[in-house]
């Protein structure tokens, strides 16, 4: 499989859990920055929460960077207490 | 509630986590990490969101509250089933009635005319430890509380009660997850160990216990260094006084010592009855099903259902029916008999009965009057009961008031049940509750109804106020010539006019006598020329007293209208103590000491000032002399201001040249310090603007021509607008200095004013160390009053720097035009003498309060930097490097 620089991925709104568990399981495809487009997200569940943990997770094993684009406070609260926010770069 | 073995407490320490597995610390830690997750992910949720989530739940929990009531009793083998339903009922639906307007998300509480805005911040993951007594109504009750304040819950249920917990968990969480909570929003223990609360409790990511159960329980989660919501045991005193309603009392006591068997910790332990129907009511009682029991019986209760090497109940009695206690210790009673009632003779271990007893048995004591009931009442209430519950049945409203003054109890109920009146809701408007605090001498950390609110932190947003301003001036002022003319006009039966030599000689006495309507009765009190010191002030009130004085008309400069304020003072209230008076403040609308408002003589002060400075015929000013310190006291209060200012330029016109220039200088100070104080507004700026313009174009004039009768007439003029200007916006750092300098060296106070003036504009103009905490200010404005001042003069200027610069320059160059000394060194004070009484004159300075409206704080070390730099003399603008400093 082709190895991709700097893509971008949209985050449904609706579904923002199962697109960030699609990214885990292509974060192997990837180098450089994973930007995640999180403009159209109002609020993130439990296991959106866990998905981005465990991106967190795969992309520091990989010396990956992943940036959130358009992350809003809410969820940038949630991060941060989930001691999470530090694990990503915040795009606006 | 206390209750002896086999009902443990469900933790031991110190370290309790020793001995766990691997396994086991990993399952709690994805407990709380699931709790954490889901904690976070609430915070996102709307005061809508979790309402629609909470009513639902409550509707879950009310169809299954028989369900859990029978799981309940089942498996503790405590209580009545009909009970625990209700229970469970009232924790859905009362807690819901009471929950359900409120807002506990964003925004919950406004005071706009307060500025203050109350915003609701969830706590997180809560650990939740709840009883056996009361297992499924307080999981119920706990559970919407949560949601309703959008927090996570781990439920550490009593071993005894686990399964009918669990159940009422899973009913509220699948309630809640229906509707749109967030997953793992409620969790419990799945199996119970020991160790699994001391684990949880002291978990870094557990934001809160809330313990609700034995003491043990409760001082662990005190102990864990956690914030705790640990709410104990009670030990119920109950108040049967001679004007109760008695069948009330009697039907809601045995309402309540049997509801769910007596295992609310607030139901009644120990009723103490008047004895004056004290019999009636036993007889009462027994008529309605209750056996009471003669003194054996008493002794054979006592020894069996209470351990008595650690007083606690017996397990065995706890939650049990009467009849089944009965038939286990081997008591006859009638089938149907609900309570057991023991006479005893008083409280403590001799007394086991006086203990808690959460079953249907109830303690009570005949006393024979209100004192010696509120002495039982108060034992009880010690001996295990403090800041619980208490009852009193009284139609006396002065019993009941007593009762809740000497009785330490977070709830006191009155005229009706103790149990379901403390629960709040039903007999009265208290919050409903399942969690009762118990204040710190339960060692808990509050003796409310454990609500909402003690699920949230709550945040104040207070917006920036402005404090109310004033401007207050005497109700009369006459000025130009032969002002003193108005006299006539003020009717006095008895006239006192306080004053001193000079004017006797001077002829002015004469001239205001001339126009005091001639049925008036005149005295003269001469004093001295000084400042006023506490002698000088008692001679005058006995003067005024001795002529039984209606009216004083202080005729003299500042020291003389000053000692007048004080003997008015000292007349009309005898009691005021001036030392007290004289306390510091630093907002004289918050000052802590008040002024007499209660007279028993009233007289009006009429101030004629003979100088043109001190602006005392206007000022709410007085300084005292305290010649033992030798220290002058500033006394401050409106009520010490003049009634009627009289500012006629004749009697200014004889003022020698050095006074005309000491006593102007203190008008130019006065005008100056108004202008930058922090309580300036355009009120006093107006005022201190002219009288600045007034005072630099006529002071020079009226010094260098002492005849010029305009240049006199406008320099009194400007000295009482000046005095208009710092009554309301008061004065600052410079007259700190100069009266704590004057009054060590006696120097003059205009004299020591002119010697501090031009380093404190460059002090005040230059970027303060500190600044003055002062809300009717935007940013720091002393340097452009300064340099508005300078416009206002014409003195020149492109940029605010050198127009602060030009106005120490005219003022350096008015001060040598009138004569005033350069430099304390010319006063012929030598350095050493100066040095050594450095350190008490800058602790004094810092002690007067007048700098508290000065528009920079002062260290003690600057204001000794001044004294250094006002000893050294003028030439500011040469040393002035901390001018560039300046804010722009």
């Amino acid at each position: 499989m082709m190895t991709t620089v700097g893509v971008e991925l949209k985050i449904d709104g609706e579904r923002a859990a199962e697109c960030l568990q699609d990214a885990c399981e292509e974060i192997g495809n990837f180098q450089g920055e994973m930007v995640l487009d999180f403009s159209s997200v109002r609020r993130i569940d439990t296991k959106a929460v866990r998905a981005l943990e465990e991106l967190a997770s795969l992309a520091q094993g990989k010396g990956l960077t992943i940036a959130l684009r358009g992350a809003n406070v809410e969820i940038y609260k949630v991060l941060k207490l989930m001691k999470l926010a530090a694990k990503f770069r915040f795009l606006r | 509630m206390s209750i002896a073995e086999p009902v443990p407490d469900q933790v031991t320490f110190p370290g309790a986590t020793q001995a766990m597995s691997q396994a086991r610390i990993d399952y709690l830690d994805g407990l709380v990490r699931q709790a954490r997750i889901a904690a976070a992910v609430f915070t996102q949720y709307t005061q809508e969101d979790v309402d629609r989530i909470v009513k639902p739940m409550v509707v879950a929990g009310l169809e299954q509250a028989q369900h859990l009531a029978r799981l309940a009793v089942e498996e503790t083998r405590l209580g009545v089933m009909e009970d625990k339903a209700i229970k469970n009922m009232v924790a859905t639906e009362f807690v819901y009635n009471y929950v359900k307007d409120r807002r506990t998300v964003g925004v919950i509480r406004e005071f706009p005319e307060r500025g203050i805005v109350e915003v609701a911040e969830p706590i997180g993951v809560i650990l939740s430890l709840t009883p056996i007594t009361n297992p499924t109504s307080t999981v119920l009750f706990k559970c919407i509380m949560a949601i309703k304040t959008r927090n996570a819950l781990i439920f550490s249920p009593h071993p005894m009660a686990w399964r009918c917990c669990s159940e009422a968990v899973r009913i509220m969480y699948e309630a809640a997850l229906k509707h749109g909570a967030p997953e793992s929003i409620f969790t419990c223990l799945e199996s119970h160990d020991l160790q699994d609360n001391a684990y949880l409790m002291h978990h870094k990511h557990v934001a809160l216990i809330d313990a609700t159960g034995g003491p043990g329980l409760v001082k662990a989660a005190y102990s864990s260094g956690k914030p705790a919501l640990g709410v104990g045991p009670g030990n119920t005193p109950v108040y049967l006084e001679k004007t109760a309603d008695l069948n009330m009392a009697v039907v809601d006591i045995i309402t309540s010592k049997t509801f769910d068997n007596g295992t609310i910790c607030a139901s009644e332990q120990t009723v103490v009855i008047d004895d004056e129907i004290y019999d009636l009511a036993l007889r009462k009682f027994a008529d309605l099903g209750v056996h009471i029991c003669n003194e054996k019986e008493t002794q054979l209760l006592g020894r069996t259902v209470i351990d008595p090497k650690t007083s606690s109940m017996q397990p065995m009695a706890v939650g049990q029916k009467a009849t089944d206690i009965a038939r286990f210790i081997g008591l006859s009673v009638a089938p149907k008999t609900k309570l057991l009632i023991a006479p005893i003779q008083g409280v403590g271990r001799d007394h086991p009965l006086s203990a808690e007893k959460l079953f249907p048995v109830l303690a009570v004591y005949r006393a024979k009057s209100a004192d010696e009931a509120l002495k039982v009442c108060i034992d009880v209430n010690h001996a295990g009961g403090l800041g619980h519950t208490a009852v009193i049945f009284s139609r006396n409203d002065a019993i009941i008031e007593k009762f809740s003054q000497v009785i330490n109890a977070g709830r006191i109920i009155v005229n009706s049940p103790g149990s379901i009146g403390a629960v709040g809701g039903v007999y009265n408007d208290m919050v409903p509750t399942f969690s009762f605090g118990c204040g710190t001498a339960g060692g808990n950390s509050t003796t409310d109804n454990v609500n909402i609110y003690h699920y949230l932190n709550l945040k104040r947003v207070a917006r920036r106020t402005q404090a109310h301003m004033w401007f207050r001036v005497p109700n009369q002022i006459y000025f130009n010539r032969n002002a003193v003319e108005n006299l006539s006009k003020l009717t006095s039966h008895s006239t006192v006019i306080v004053t001193n030599p000079a004017m006797e000689q001077m002829g002015h006495v004469d001239v205001v006598r001339r126009h005091i309507p001639s049925q008036t009765v005149v005295h003269v009190a001469v004093i001295p020329d000084a400042e006023p010191d506490a002698k000088t002030v008692m001679q005058g009130v006995e003067a005024l007293a001795l002529y039984k004085a209606d009216q004083i008309i202080a005729l003299g400069g500042g020291s003389v209208i000053d000692a007048a304020k004080i003997i008015k003072l000292k007349y009309e209230s005898p009691e005021a103590d001036l030392e007290e008076l004289a306390a510091p403040f630093a907002d004289i609308r918050k000052r802590v000491v008040e002024y007499p408002t209660e007279k028993i003589n009233h007289v009006r002060l009429i101030a004629i000032s003979t100088t043109s400075g001190t602006g005392s015929e206007v000022t709410p000013f007085a300084v005292l002399l305290d010649r033992e310190r030798r220290v002058k006291v500033t006394l401050v209060d409106y009520s010490l201001t003049p009634d009627v200012a009289i500012v006629d330029p004749q009697f200014v016109m004889s003022m020698p040249k050095t006074l005309t220039a000491d006593t102007g200088i203190d008008c130019l100070t006065h005008a100056l310090e108004a202008a930058v104080s922090i309580f300036s507004s355009p009120y006093t700026d107006s005022n201190a603007m002219q009288a600045i313009r007034l005072a630099f174009k006529y002071l020079p004039i009226a010094y260098e021509h002492p005849d010029d009768e305009e240049a006199r007439g406008m320099i009194h003029n400007a000295a009482c607008i000046a005095g208009i200007a710092f009554s309301n916006a008061a004065v600052g750092v410079n007259h700190a200095l100069a009266h704590a300098f004057g009054a060590r060296f006696g120097v003059s106070h205009g004299r020591a004013n002119g010697l501090m003036l031009p380093h404190v504009i460059a002090y005040n103009a230059a970027v303060p160390t500190k600044f003055m905490p002062s809300p009717n200010q935007r940013g720091y404005v002393a340097h452009r009053k300064y340099s508005m001042i300078a416009d206002l003069l014409g003195l020149g200027g492109n940029t605010v720097e050198e127009k602060v610069r030009n106005l120490i320059g005219a003022i350096e160059e008015l001060l040598d035009r009138l004569a005033i000394p350069r430099s304390i060194a010319t006063l012929g004070i030598s350095k050493e003498e100066f040095e050594g009484a450095m350190p008490e004159m800058a602790k004094v300075a810092f002690d007067d309060p007048s700098w508290r409206s000065n528009p920079r704080m002062p260290l003690v070390s600057e204001l000794g930097e001044l004294f250094w730099s006002a000893y050294y003399g003028r030439g500011v603008l040469k040393e002035a490097g901390a001018l560039q400093e300046q804010t722009t």
